[in-house]
C-alpha cells in the first residue's frame, strides 16, 4: 500500500469514527436489551423469595436454595433424561433418514423423482400446530400414547432437513461419486463413504438444531403424554408453575435449569449455528 | 482433501451382480437404490404430516368421542363454526396478530441486519447475542415474561410507576395483552429474520453500492435504490415465513398457553390456541378439525402460490 493511501485510508477512519462509534453503541444497548430478560431469569433464580422482586440484578443473599428445592421436589433429573433421550435419538435418526432422502434426490436418477420431490416440499410449511388434533387422533390408533415411541417417531420427518441437504447435495461434484459408482461401490457405500463424511459440516450444524427444537417442543409432548414418568422438561416446568404459582424464585430456578443446557449449545457452536441459518433461506 | 484421496484408484469393472437370477442393468440398480433411500421419510412423512393434513380436511365432517367413535355429520361442524362468537373472535385475534406481527419482524429483522452488516468480530458478538433469545424454549420465554410484566411488581411496572405513569396489567388487560404477546414474540423471533436479511444482504455485489457513491447518492438513497429491490427475494421469503408463522408457528400456542390461557376476554385467543382448546379441553375433536381445516386450506393456498411466484422453491433472480 502507498503512503498516500495509506493516510487517505486514515483520515476516512477519521471521518467514520463518530458515526461508527454510535452505530456499535446502538448495537450494543440492543445486544443488552435482547439479552436482558435472560439475566433477568438467572438472577431471580439465585435470590431468596423475600427479595426475588427486587430491582438489584445481583442478589443481595445469592442461594442455591431454589435450585435444590426443584431438584428435590419433582424428579427433574428424569424429566431432564427422557427431554435428552427423546431429543438425540430423534435427531440421529432424522440426520439418517434425510440425508438418504436428500442425496438421492439431488443425485440419483429415477422416475417420479421430482414428483416426490414436490410432494414433500408441499407440506415445507405446514407446522405441527396446525394438524395436532389428526396427528394425535392417528397417533393414538397407532399405540403411541404414552410411550417413548410415541415422542420419537413423529418428531422424525420434516420436510426442512430433507430440502436443505438436497440443496447441499445438489452442490456437491458429481465426479466423486460417478468414480466410485463406475468402480463397483454399491449405491450404499458411495452414499456411507462418500457422501455422508463430505456432508459433516451440514449435518453437524442440522443437528445443532434438531437437538434445540426437540428439547424446545412442548405441544407435542403436551398431547401426546399424560403418563408423569414420560414428562419431557417443557411439560415439566408448564406444570411446576401451575403448582408452585406465585413461587417465582423456584420457577425461575426451573426455568434456568431447562434454558441453561441450549444457551451453552449456543454459545459453543454459534458460529456454526449462525452461518447455517444465514445461508438457509434463500439459496 | 482431494478427490483423489476420497476416490479409490482402480480400474473401472462393469458392475452387474445377480440379484434372484436376473441381472440389473446399471440403471435399474439406480432407480432401486433412489427409491429405497426415499423410502424411510416418504414414508414417514406420509403417515405423520400427509395423513393428518388429509385426515384434517376429512375428520371436520365427523362428530368424534373421546374414545375413538366417529359419526358422521356433515356439515354440522362447519355451520357450528359459522355461529361461534369464539370462534370469529379467534379468527379476529389471529388477523391482528398478523396485522402486527408480519410488519415489525421486517422492520425490526432488516433494521438489526442494517445495523450489524459489516462482518467485524463487535458485529458478530452482537449477532450472537441478538440471536440468542431464539435459542431458548418458548416455555421459558413465556414464564420470564410474565414475571417481568406481572401485575404491579413486575421489573417493567415498578419502571413505569418510577417514571410516574403508574403500573399496569400488562397481561390482564385487554387493551395490552395482545400487544404484549406480540412483543414477545418479535423478540423472540427477530434473531432468525435478522440473519435472514443478513444472508441477502450480502449477496448485493458491493461494486452496487461503490457505483452509486461515485454519483453521488447518500446512504438513503442507495438504500431505496440498491437495498431494498435487489433484497426482494429475501424480502419475499421473509413475508412469507413470517406469515405463516404468525398463523402458526409454536409461539401462537406456547406463548398464550403458558401466558394468557387465550384470556383477558380472549383477547389473545389466537386460532391455533382456540383449536387446540377445543380438542384437548373440551374433547371436541370433530369440531376442532373443521376448524383447522380452514388453516390446512389457507397454508396450502400460501404454499402453492409460493411454489408459482419462486418457481419450485428457488427465491433468486435467473
Amino acid at each position: 500500500m502507498s503512503e498516500a493511501s495509506r493516510i487517505e485510508r486514515q483520515i476516512s477512519l477519521a471521518a467514520l469514527r463518530p458515526a461508527r462509534l454510535i452505530l456499535h453503541l446502538v448495537g450494543l444497548i440492543l445486544a443488552f436489551m435482547a439479552v436482558a430478560p435472560l439475566f433477568w431469569m438467572l438472577s431471580m433464580s439465585f435470590k431468596t423469595s423475600d427479595e426475588v422482586f427486587g430491582i438489584n440484578l445481583i442478589p443481595n443473599h445469592p442461594t442455591l436454595g431454589n435450585f435444590l428445592y426443584v431438584f428435590t421436589q419433582v424428579d427433574f433429573f428424569r424429566y431432564l433424561w427422557n427431554t435428552f433421550f427423546v431429543s438425540a435419538t430423534v435427531t440421529v435418526i432424522a440426520l439418517f433418514f434425510h440425508s438418504m432422502a436428500g442425496y438421492a434426490l439431488a443425485r440419483l436418477r429415477f422416475p417420479g423423482r421430482d414428483m416426490i420431490f414436490l410432494t414433500m416440499f408441499a407440506t415445507f410449511l405446514i407446522s405441527q400446530p396446525v394438524i395436532i388434533v389428526p396427528l394425535f387422533i392417528l397417533a393414538r390408533s397407532l399405540g403411541l400414547l404414552d410411550n417413548y415411541a410415541g415422542l420419537i417417531v413423529p418428531s422424525i420427518f420434516n420436510a426442512f432437513g430433507i430440502f436443505l441437504l438436497r440443496q447441499f447435495y445438489l452442490a456437491v461434484p458429481r465426479e466423486l461419486e460417478e468414480a466410485a459408482v463406475i468402480d463397483g461401490a454399491g449405491y450404499f457405500r458411495v452414499y456411507w463413504s462418500i457422501i455422508l463424511p463430505l456432508s459433516r459440516p451440514i449435518l453437524s450444524a442440522l443437528a445443532i438444531l434438531f437437538f434445540l427444537a426437540n428439547w424446545n417442543s412442548f405441544l407435542w409432548p403436551l398431547t401426546i403424554t399424560s403418563d408423569q414418568k414420560l414428562w419431557m422438561v417443557q411439560v415439566a416446568i408448564a406444570s411446576f408453575r401451575q403448582q408452585y404459582n406465585g413461587s417465582w424464585n423456584y420457577i425461575m430456578a426451573a426455568s434456568t435449569v431447562v434454558a441453561l443446557p441450549t444457551l451453552a449449545m449456543f454459545v459453543v457452536f454459534q458460529k456454526r449455528i449462525i452461518e447455517s441459518i444465514k445461508t438457509s433461506g434463500i439459496k | 482433501m482431494t478427490p483423489d484421496a476420497i476416490v479409490p484408484n482402480r480400474v473401472a469393472k462393469p458392475a452387474t451382480p445377480k440379484v434372484g437370477g436376473f441381472a440389473l442393468s446399471n440403471k435399474h440398480r439406480e432407480w432401486i437404490a433412489g427409491y429405497l433411500f426415499v423410502l424411510p421419510d416418504a414414508i414417514g412423512l406420509l403417515i405423520f404430516v400427509g395423513a393428518p393434513m388429509i385426515l384434517s380436511l376429512s375428520l371436520g365432517f365427523f362428530s368424534v368421542s373421546g374414545f375413538g367413535g366417529y359419526a358422521f355429520v356433515g356439515l354440522d361442524n362447519y355451520r357450528r363454526m359459522l355461529g361461534d362468537p369464539l370462534f370469529w373472535q379467534s379468527l379476529r385475534v389471529t388477523i391482528l396478530y398478523i396485522v402486527m406481527l408480519v410488519p415489525a419482524l421486517y422492520v425490526v429483522g432488516l433494521g438489526l441486519a442494517l445495523l450489524i452488516q459489516a462482518d467485524t468480530r463487535f458485529n458478530g458478538f452482537v449477532r450472537s447475542l441478538l440471536f440468542m433469545p431464539q435459542t431458548v424454549s418458548l416455555v421459558v420465554v413465556a414464564l420470564v415474561w410474565q414475571v417481568l410484566l406481572i401485575d404491579k411488581i413486575g421489573l417493567l411496572n415498578q419502571f413505569t410507576s418510577a417514571l410516574g405513569l403508574g403500573a399496569f396489567s400488562w397481561l390482564g388487560d385487554p387493551r395490552f395483552a395482545l400487544i404484549a404477546v406480540v412483543v414477545i414474540s418479535v423478540w423472540f423471533l427477530m434473531g432468525f429474520y435478522m440473519l435472514i436479511f443478513l444472508g441477502g444482504l450480502q449477496d448485493i455485489p458491493k461494486e452496487y453500492y461503490e457505483a452509486a457513491k461515485i454519483d453521488g447518492a447518500g446512504p438513503i438513497a442507495s438504500f431505496y435504490l440498491i437495498t431494498l429491490p435487489l433484497l426482494r427475494p429475501t424480502s419475499f421469503f421473509v413475508l412469507l415465513v413470517s406469515t405463516v408463522t404468525a398463523v402458526c408457528g409454536s409461539q401462537t400456542f406456547d406463548l398464550v398457553y403458558v401466558m394468557t390461557r387465550g384470556g383477558p376476554a380472549n383477547t389473545t385467543s389466537l386460532a391455533i390456541f382456540y383449536v387446540y382448546q377445543q380438542a384437548f379441553l373440551f374433547n371436541e375433536y370433530g369440531y376442532a378439525a373443521a376448524m383447522a381445516s380452514v388453516l390446512v386450506v389457507v397454508l396450502m393456498l400460501i404454499t402453492v402460490l409460493m411454489f408459482m411466484l419462486t418457481r419450485g422453491g428457488r427465491f433468486t433472480y435467473e
